[in-house]
């Protein structure tokens, strides 16, 4: 047994209002840059839609993820290494711009700069790809709410599927219609397919935190990975030509802060936290004939961290004390293995999915109230739970590979602790026998009630900060010359303005103490390029650029904004003066 | 170390041309090549890509490029064949000269073929297809004119060996002896000097391609991923260990500017098409 710690997520899809604010907060972070215009790390999908990119979860389309092949051995959907390598050359199942969409601005300066007329100026959508005008034909998030999908609904690929299983009940008339969001990121897979596609093993699994992240200097280009994620979770920067993905916002992590689209949540739906896994178990387990049993193997694989045999193995493989104490207090692990209400996105991909949903009861809920009966009461909730096959069939061929009754076990728990909680509150006797129907106790009920509806932050988020008492490994490794401007380096090279590598702060700060130390005077803005260096200033007077230049005329000396009471008006301040001294 | 006595015994007067092309220039082209290649990867790992442009446009693509790669795999192993291996070897296997000329004009016209075509179906998409054209830069296009021009040059010595069948120059006798005598470093410069201009053309433009060569996208040519039949499929790093800057920028292109005085770093630049405009071509 070899275990190992991994971040998880679980979203609680009930508490899902489709905002899109995680989507925008996110772009804003990582892929508000040129090639990645197209790019969403974090997405949200109205469903039944196609998703983004449109119809991905069509894996006899777009071969993504892992089958089992005649002996029973789990080989890439795609294709083997051999196959791999001679397709290299044009990748032959790769989703083009138009899957997605070609992402566009507007010309909003005609607004500004039109000349007079009898016309109001228009702001034309221009392509990004191209700068010409375009015509918006699609997006991300284009059947949002349903938008379209009495034309489109029947080419969402779980539909297809429900509907040659149930002879086309799904219909897309408006008062029969359910829906829901389900918002995606890159699922950091504890055997992605992805990485096992990357011709270049650039893609790598941090051992510390189990994060999937891409290596942009050993990425190549080769593609092969955008075809091997079943999610279509990679991406392909056209700018860079290198694959980019979801990174789990890993510079917030390491620090304790929880991911950019879980901390702008507005529905707080999201959960954080470490699973504790074992490592030797994941391909056996993502190997299991029946795909419906995937899900057990995937939960044997998560390991239990209040068992002390498992806290010792632990410790034995380095992971810290204070992991192992998150791990106890694992919000997602809660959610997943101690109430089971939390399951993997499509487990029949055999990825072994690191994020994990709660399905959502509230489409039987609105049923019932839109029907006129009562959506708290359990009997109607359970009764309505078995009589909606259409919703619970769909929901189980996104989270249970079509096991509706797994999926109806999950939500009747939901509904248990919906009405559970509604007796309590109403201030009546709680109802012991509403969590005995669902095999739970009142107190466990409750403690799951706690989690996922009050969801405190600090019970939400339970994510240790990395261990950084190597942090100064980490900085600055390699041969202390090899900087921009070092010895063989040129400022810009043929390649581009980021050939090379940036100065380390410890060659920086040598040179600015160099400088003083043998100067006499605070480090100078030849040492420093224009930038202020901080670290060695001892408070003593101002290093030349820490302040804009102040006029030296007399007359603006004397005008209002310079001559504030009690500044000094002379450009060098006095020794000791202070920042704050300065208006 | 220049031309050897003991050449082909030809009785071609050797000019200072000659000696600068034959003796001088391949050395050259190695150390710019080799130099070139150890800088780019030691220096410039994030622009170490195919920069594929697959995304905007997949339907000629899927015909060209394997056409052009394959095509090139098999020209690259006929040159193995004929500039490697000498014709003593294949006469003492029992292959005759007809027969070895025979098969090296069918196999390599088939494969100079295929590469041509497949060259032309792509600089054709990447011409007339907007977005491709728009992300073609003019190191690309310098790149497209020196590898289309050897490529033709070389088509054209294996064609006119063709029409010209029996009395047609035998590059085995010439061309082969001094591109084994420049590895030890004795260049034949006589036998080279021999060849018909069609060779020399093919050959010179051929180095042009190798300069050029670390300098533009064709280095991914030399990052071909075969260690991926052997390694893992799952790939643990550790935070720790991860090497140099990476440790500190680990994806997504890498740390932000330093300062404003910096420009942005590749992969962070500004949304937007204007570093798309025709000034950039």
């Amino acid at each position: 047994m070899r275990v190992m710690a991994q971040m998880g997520m679980v979203m609680n899809l009930d508490k899902c209002i489709g905002c899109h604010t995680c989507s925008v907060t996110c772009k804003q972070a990582w892929t508000n840059r040129a090639g990645t215009e197209y790019v969403w790390f974090n997405n949200v999908e109205t469903r039944p839609g196609q998703g983004y990119p449109r119809r991905y979860e069509d894996q006899e389309k777009w071969h993504g993820g892992w089958v089992l092949n005649k002996r029973g051995k789990l080989v890439l959907k795609a294709g083997g290494r051999v196959k791999k390598l001679l397709g290299i050359f044009a990748s032959p199942v790769q989703p083009e711009l138009k899957d997605y969409y070609e992402p566009w601005t507007y010309d909003y300066k005609t607004l500004v700069d039109a000349p007079l007329g009898d016309d109001f100026p228009v702001a034309r959508p221009k392509s990004l790809i191209t700068g010409e005008d375009t015509k918006i034909t699609w997006s991300a998030n284009w059947d949002d709410d349903l938008g379209g999908s009495a034309e489109h609904g029947h080419l969402d690929p779980i539909v297809e599927k429900v509907r040659r299983e149930s002879e086309d009940k799904i219909k897309f008339a408006y008062e029969q219609t359910f829906m829901f969001y389900l918002p995606r990121i890159c699922e950091h897979c504890l055997n992605p397919s992805c990485m096992a596609s990357c011709p270049s093993g650039a893609i790598y699994k941090r051992v510390e935190d189990g994060i999937v992240l891409v290596d942009q200097d050993k990425c190549r280009g080769w593609r092969q990975c955008v075809t091997g994620c079943p999610y279509k979770k990679i991406y392909f920067n056209h700018k860079t030509g290198k694959a980019e993905k979801c990174t789990f916002c890993y510079p917030r992590v390491e620090v304790g802060l929880p991911t950019v689209c879980s901390e702008t949540c507005v529905g707080r739906l999201r959960y954080l936290g470490l699973f504790l896994y074992d490592a030797d178990a994941v391909t056996a387990a993502a190997a299991v004939t029946d795909p419906q049993e995937l899900y057990d193997a995937q939960m044997d694989v998560l390991l239990d961290p209040n068992d002390p045999a498992v806290q010792t193995d632990a410790r034995a493989q380095g992971i810290p004390e204070d992991w192992i104490d998150a791990a106890r207090r694992s919000p997602v692990y809660a959610l997943a293995k101690v109430y089971k209400v939390a399951l993997p996105l499509h487990p029949e991909y055999r990825t072994m999915p690191m994020v994990w949903y709660v399905p959502p009861l509230s489409p039987v809920v609105d049923l019932l109230r839109d029907q006129g009966h009562d959506g708290e009461d359990a009997g109607n909730l359970f009764g309505a739970i078995d009589a909606l096959r259409i919703p619970v069939e769909y929901l189980a061929e996104l989270f249970t590979a079509g096991d509706a009754d797994r999926v109806a076990a999950v939500l009747r728990k939901l509904a248990a602790m919906r009405s559970y909680m509604r007796g309590i509150s109403m201030g009546n006797d709680p109802d012991d026998s509403i969590p005995e129907a669902v095999g739970m106790d009142g107190q466990s009920m409750y403690e799951m009630y706690r989690l996922m509806a009050i969801a405190k932050y600090e019970e939400r988020y339970v994510i240790p900060k990395a261990h950084v008492e190597q942090a100064h490994d980490l900085e600055e490794m390699g041969c202390s010359l090899d900087f921009e401007g070092g010895p063989g380096m040129q400022d810009s090279s043929p390649f581009g303005e980021a050939s090379g590598r940036p100065v380390p702060v410890a060659v920086e700060t040598f040179n600015a103490l160099r400088d003083r130390q043998t100067s006499g005077s605070a480090p100078g803005e030849a040492t420093l390029r224009g930038r202020v260096n901080l670290l060695n200033w001892d408070g003593t007077g101002a290093p030349p650029g820490l302040f804009p230049e102040r006029a030296q005329s007399p007359e603006k000396a004397q005008s209002p904004e310079t001559a504030l009471p009690g500044a000094p008006t002379d450009p060098t301040p006095a020794p000791g003066s202070r920042p704050g001294d300065q208006p | 170390m220049l031309a050897s006595e003991a050449g082909t015994g030809s009785a071609v007067d050797i000019s200072a041309m000659d000696i600068v092309l034959w003796g001088v220039l391949p050395y050259v082209m190695v150390v710019v090549l080799v130099g070139g290649l150890l800088w780019r990867y030691r220096y410039d790992q994030f622009g170490w890509t195919t920069r594929s442009s697959q995304l905007y446009e997949s339907r000629l693509l899927r015909i060209a490029s394997p056409l052009f790669h394959f095509g090139l795999l098999a020209v690259i192993a006929g040159h193995f064949f004929g500039l490697v291996i000498p014709m003593a070897w294949t006469q003492a296997a029992g292959m005759s000269q007809e027969f070895y000329h025979f098969n090296a004009l069918l196999v390599g016209g088939i494969a100079g073929v295929g590469t041509l075509g497949g060259i032309l179906l792509l600089i054709y998409r990447r011409r007339t297809t907007g977005p491709v054209f728009m992300a073609t830069t003019k190191n690309d296009k310098t790149m497209y004119v020196v590898l289309t021009a050897a490529i033709v040059f070389g088509l054209w010595t294996t064609l006119a060996s063709v029409f010209e069948g029996e009395h047609g120059h035998n590059y085995r006798e010439t061309v082969a002896p001094w591109f084994r005598s420049l590895f030890i470093f004795q260049p034949d410069i006589a036998a080279m000097a021999a060849a018909p201009f069609s060779f020399h053309l093919h050959t010179l433009v051929g180095m042009a391609l190798f300069v050029i060569w670390p300098f533009t996208r064709l280095v991914h040519a030399f990052t071909a991923p075969f260690h991926y039949l052997f390694r893992p499929y799952i790939v643990y790093r550790s935070r720790d260990r991860d090497t140099g800057g990476a440790g500190a920028k680990g994806t997504a292109g890498a740390v932000g500017a330093r300062s404003s005085t910096v420009a942005a770093r590749r992969g962070w630049s500004a949304v937007g098409t204007r570093d798309r405009d025709t000034k950039n071509r």
